[in-house]
């Protein structure tokens, strides 16, 4: 193959499989932050979600029950996220700093012993069985977790326009005022929303661990909880645009492993760093003073 | 049985704490009529349909409905009851369509919507609707007219049969107002539903009232068919003494030279609305602009660029001759004074004691006008003695924050530090919002003096009343433009409000 083929390959099977957690975690954000609620602790969520659900497969042998212990370890700490936010005189930001902390704290000290150990990985689907080349066809090798995201994000466009769930996340997301007034309970909304986001954020967290990279070490996130936020704001918390955010933000930080298949080794650390740049510019680009974000929601804290 | 109600108030009584909000007021709504309660803020209005609806409990008495003695202890209960309430403030939800907020609204709402049914179902509701707004649209999109519609429909959309209206035209155009009382008048006269409307503009009463009810502190004070209280009458009701309509004195006419000129001005628009495109705009020394236009059409990003909270995109404004940048220099130099709306948020510290907030205009220069770097606390206790006592603020202490302080005390405290000293230009913007009758004279009363002392004011303010009472010229503005300019002397408040809308 001809070395631009090669990176290109590279580049959409990175795309593919680093775009993942990136689905997942900002979805699970893009979810809590319809509701009005920013939480920043779905960095420390992924954490967790990847040893839990590392240790959980290694333990039982499905990686599937890894996946699902994920979901329920990052509700339970969006949960705590969500249940302190309810009181007065909380800030989200700072408060999901916190919980960033915590969960990547909890998952260090319990995760030690899971370091060594390897635990059986999700499956793949292999999509490229048609090619010849075999980098073609281990390009093209993707996690059904992908397509559960997928579902995932389509799922919840469809939740926020045609469910009374959808509906009241939207409500208390807009307007407080409107919300108390058809007798919502603000808080409730709150915890459920960011309880539920932080499931799929925890999930984003197995994919890390039992699929791509496919292990469990401490180095495992670098900030794609963070970059999920970004990528929110990106996608203009519209669900579906989360898609193309991810796959964006995928293909960027696949740039520096592609261009390593191909012999280039200098400087690749700069390519690495892709993702960050990409973060930066967008919030460069979108995020103007004086100005307020389409589509942002009314109770966003950031925006007031 | 006709879907109005009749709605008596027996004996209500609300107390919070020491502070009795409510005492023994009776009154009686008879079904299928426009019901007036008249009174000045704080007179109790709003208090005594919180306790009808079910928001607050009052402490004695009883309301019947239909003739029926009912417990409505929340809001649900009075959902059960049929009685709604269409507030000041909006309960829209901004980024959810029409159909949306009307589907939400109701008491039940399926787990999954099937949207191709509610808006089949919407549509034919509409189509019996005397009036119709868009149901795709976004709430957040819609003038504030086809809001308060939206609004009512959603109050129609529950099958209410008693409709309370919250000060309904205080955001409206005259005609909207006009349109809309009118349609509000038919439903309830068609019987179909019975209207109370809270308000304190005696022209609404005169119009469109059958029976009005005036509350003074707490008490019903007075009453009737609307048609056999004359104004002076009601006023005197309201406030509880006869009170001459104050003419304002208008000294002097119009300096030749601009104090300010506005060329050619461009504000980046914002999510969606138009920025700001003036071409020209000037106000003389001793000469009133009044800005008038619907809200959102661009007045409130006009006075953050004079005051300085927002960078225009390109154009010029000269002050007094020069380029005005809107520094603190520049102000101080040519006298350029802002009282903005909602002063708390945009012209004070509301943590900061109210002597310091009075001083925020002067406390870095001396007597000669020099810069100082250490304060003197000493001749900002005694400017903010002269203030208080000139302008007759009530604060529990100079020393107490200034956030704790009632609007109207907030209001005459930027009112005292902007109209201290030379002014040479006053930027005004919606100065008498929620003000009670007299704080509003005074305040009106203080711009035209500074105006016959030869300040050049420009007034922005969404009251159409005001403008026409105090500016000497009338500009218009739609969509971040000036559309149409006249004298105020025999204007015409009709077509003006056709250029409000647009629509001329």
């Amino acid at each position: 193959m001809a070395p631009a083929e090669t990176v290109t390959v590279a580049m959409v099977a990175g795309a593919l499989r680093v775009s993942t957690p990136f689905l997942f975690v900002s979805l699970g954000e893009c979810l809590t932050e319809r509701s009005g609620r920013i939480n920043l602790g779905n960095e420390g969520v992924l954490v967790l979600g990847a040893m839990v659900g590392y240790a959980t497969s290694y333990q039982t042998g499905n990686p599937w029950l890894g996946v699902v212990s994920a979901a329920l370890a990052g509700a339970l700490l969006g949960a705590a996220h969500g249940g302190i936010c309810s009181l007065a005189r909380v800030n989200d930001v700072a408060m999901g700093i916190a919980i960033m902390l915590a969960g990547t704290g909890i998952a260090f000290f319990f995760g030690k012993p899971y370091v060594q150990p390897s635990a059986p990985q999700l499956p793949r689907i292999p999509l490229g069985f048609w090619a010849i080349e075999s980098q073609v066809r281990s390009a093209l090798e993707v996690s059904p977790l992908f397509f559960i995201g997928l579902a995932a994000a389509f799922a919840m466009d469809w939740f926020f326009r045609a469910t009374r769930m959808g509906l009241r996340v939207r409500i208390v997301g807009d307007s407080a005022d409107a919300a108390r007034a058809l007798g919502l309970s603000i808080h409730r909304v709150r915890l459920l929303a960011t309880a539920a986001g932080s499931a799929l954020a925890g999930i984003g967290g197995s994919f890390l661990s039992l699929s791509y990279p496919g292990s469990w070490n401490e180095g495992l996130s670098s900030g794609q909880g963070l970059m999920a936020v970004a990528l929110v704001v990106f996608a203009r918390w519209n669900p579906v645009h989360c898609v193309i955010a991810a796959l964006i933000f995928g293909a960027s930080g696949a740039l520096g492993p592609s261009l390593q298949t191909i012999g280039i080794t200098k400087g690749y650390y700069l390519f690495y760093g892709t993702p960050y740049v990409v973060t930066l510019l967008i919030l460069a680009v979108t995020i103007r003073p004086g100005k307020a974000l389409r589509g942002m929601p009314g109770e966003l804290s950031i925006g007031r | 049985m006709t879907p109005a109600v009749s709605v008596e108030a027996v004996g209500i009584t609300k107390r919070f704490g020491a502070f009795t909000a409510l005492s023994d007021i009776s009154l009686r709504v008879r079904p299928a009529s426009v019901h007036a309660l008249l009174g000045e803020n704080g007179a109790g209005k709003s208090t005594l349909v919180k306790c009808l609806l079910g928001y607050y409990r009052a402490d004695e008495g009883s309301f019947l409905i239909d003739g029926r003695e009912e417990t409505i202890a929340r809001p649900a209960d009075a959902d059960r009851l049929g009685l709604g309430m269409v507030y000041q403030h909006f309960t829209l939800v901004p980024s959810m369509t029409v159909a949306e907020n009307l589907v939400m609204s109701r008491a039940t709402v399926p787990a999954v919507i099937d949207w191709r049914r509610e808006r089949a179902e919407l549509e034919s509701f509409m189509a019996q609707m005397p009036f119709r707004v868009p149901l795709g649209a976004d709430v957040g999109g819609l003038a504030a007219g086809e809001r308060q519609k939206t609004e009512i429909l959603k109050q129609l959309y529950l099958q209410r049969r008693l409709l309370v209206l919250d000060e309904p035209t205080s955001v409206l155009t005259p005609q909207e107002a006009e349109e809309m009382l009118t349609l509000v008048r038919g439903l309830a006269h068609s019987g179909s539903i019975t209207v109370c409307i809270i308000t304190h503009k005696l022209k609404e009463v005169a119009r469109f009232a059958d029976e009005v009810t005036v509350l003074r502190r707490g008490r019903a004070v007075g009453g009737g068919a609307a048609r056999d209280l004359a104004a002076p009458e009601l006023t005197a009701m309201m406030i509880g003494e006869p009170q001459a309509p104050a003419t304002l004195e208008r000294r002097g006419g119009a300096a030749k030279e601009e104090r300010l000129l506005v060329r050619h001005l461009r504000t980046e628009g914002d999510a969606g609305r138009p920025g700001l495109d003036i071409a020209h705009l000037a106000v003389h020394p001793r000469e009133i602009v009044g800005v008038a236009g619907v809200s959102g059409n661009g007045q409130k990003e006009l006075a953050e660029v004079l005051g300085g909270q927002r960078a225009p995109a390109g154009g010029e404004v000269i002050v007094a001759g020069e380029s005005y940048a809107a520094t603190r220099a520049q102000a101080q130099a040519r006298g350029v004074r802002v009282l903005p709306e909602e002063p708390l948020r945009n012209g004070c510290v509301p943590r900061m004691s109210v002597t310091d907030n009075l001083n925020l205009r002067s406390f870095d220069r001396d007597d000669q006008g020099r810069p100082r770097a250490w304060l003197d606390a000493r001749a900002m206790a005694e400017r903010a003695r002269r203030m208080i006592a000139s302008y007759g603020v009530r604060a529990p202490s100079r020393e107490a924050p200034i956030g704790v302080l009632s609007g109207g005390n907030v209001q005459r405290c930027v009112l005292a530090r902007e109209l201290d000293g030379e002014v040479g230009l006053l930027i005004v913007a919606n100065p008498c919002f929620g003000l009670d009758v007299k704080a509003v004279a005074e305040v009106r009363a203080r711009i035209m003096a500074a105006r016959n002392a030869g300040t050049a004011v420009l007034l922005i303010s969404e009251d159409l009343d005001e403008i026409l009472e105090l500016a000497d010229r009338i500009v218009v503005m739609h969509a971040g433009t000036i559309v149409h300019e006249t004298p105020a002397a025999g204007a015409d408040a009709q077509a003006i409000g056709a250029y409000m809308l647009g629509s001329h």
